[in-house]
């Protein structure tokens, strides 16, 4: 009886371990995750617009459908990246994602407070290499690090009515995102 | 022998344990750290770095971007305030107030995060384009069948799911506090 007790107990702790090492295990084996989707819509550094999702098709789940939405999917090997999104006329927002889609910085137009959203993206190696001076004369110059060399900036503007959709995706039209060589 | 078939019963009794309840955590879509206001639930903490793993893993299986809190929080609902799933043979409506913020959409999809074909080809709503009555509030009815006002249709599908998305609000961001405001009420109105 002892022994069965013993068996069932050991089978729970097991199952336990197995549980949380799977948890942990599937963002890595995940194969339809949103980079991977990306990866053959977006060529690396330059940005995309997302076709908008319909009931036929869409690139990723839950998509907003009153926003334009554009990708850049960023790779940091060879330099950073500058960033520049000018602001549609009603809401305007860009969110950094990992290479495993964790939201680890997001701004928004007013909190951004410019006619355009310009930020640069660098590695915390990348950053400790800015000279202090120029960190300090461009007081205004926003640098956010990324803690994956890979991943995703998505851009959304919003349409607050279908007739301004147009003018939402000519605002993601004109952003940009590119690699500056290292100096 | 006894050994053998007790190693045995053990690893296969874990691995069903183990597997069943990643399984069951992922398609419940369980995960830390909620906000729930009426029959809306958030979790602001999914859009940052502090997210946990179980959002984690259910965020890299569906392939989904989640909203990230400098942007906004997004409110989920899978039933009405009295806890009825959302079928989409039913009429609903949603009424009231929102908490602030500066726009709002709501967006119904099917449990897997697709739109939801339909005659007008209407998904959701912004808080623009809404019509309001004059005090400024509004009322969505979410049915099958085309409706006066702010109609959502379902397309008659058997489960939905509603999303309110909150853009440039102080919800989730800096309060802890679950007296946020108000979000609107969802009742059912019966079925077809």
């Amino acid at each position: 009886m002892i022994r069965a007790l013993m068996w069932i107990l050991a089978a729970i702790l097991l199952g336990g371990i197995v549980h949380l090492s799977t948890v942990l295990a599937l963002p890595q084996a995940a194969k339809q995750d949103a980079y991977s989707r990306l990866t053959p819509l977006a060529q690396v550094n330059t940005m995309v617009p997302l076709a908008a999702p319909t009931a036929a098709s869409a690139i990723m789940p839950f998509m907003d459908p009153a926003f334009a939405a554009a990708v850049c999917r960023y790779d940091l090997t060879d330099g950073s990246l500058k960033l520049i999104a000018p602001v549609s006329p009603a809401y305007t927002s860009v969110t950094f994602y990992t290479r495993k889609s964790v939201a680890y910085y997001a701004i928004n137009d007013r909190a951004a407070g410019r006619r355009s959203i310009e930020l640069d993206l660098m590695t915390p190696e990348q950053h400790a290499e800015v000279p202090e001076e120029e960190d300090v004369t461009a007081a205004d110059r926003l640098i956010i690090e990324s803690p994956s060399t890979t991943g995703l900036i998505v851009l959304r503007a919003l349409a607050p009515q279908p007739a301004l959709m147009a003018a939402a995706r000519s605002a993601l039209a004109a952003a940009t995102c590119g690699i500056q060589p290292v100096q | 022998m006894r050994l053998l078939f007790g190693s045995c019963f053990t690893l296969l009794v874990a691995a069903a344990l183990g597997l069943g309840a990643t399984w069951f955590t992922l398609t419940r879509g369980v995960a830390f750290g909620s906000l729930t206001i009426g029959g809306w639930t958030a979790w602001p903490k999914s859009g940052s770095v502090d997210i946990d793993p179980y959002a984690r893993a259910s965020v890299a299986r569906s392939g989904e971007l989640p909203t990230g809190v400098g942007d906004g929080v997004a409110f989920y609902a899978r039933t009405d305030d009295a806890r009825n799933n959302f079928d989409g043979r039913c009429t609903f409506t949603l009424s009231g107030m929102t908490p602030a913020a500066r726009y709002w959409t709501v967006t119904l999809y099917d449990p897997e995060g697709r739109l939801v074909a339909n005659a007008i080809d209407r998904h959701g709503f912004t808080s623009e384009e809404i019509v309001r009555d004059n005090d400024g509030q509004f009322a969505i009815t979410v049915a099958p069948l085309a409706r006066p006002g702010n109609w959502l249709p379902t397309g008659g599908i058997e489960q939905f799911v509603l999303v309110w998305r909150l853009y440039d609000t102080p919800i989730g961001v800096a309060s802890r506090t679950t007296k946020e405001g108000p979000m609107p009420a969802i009742a059912r109105k019966g079925c077809s």
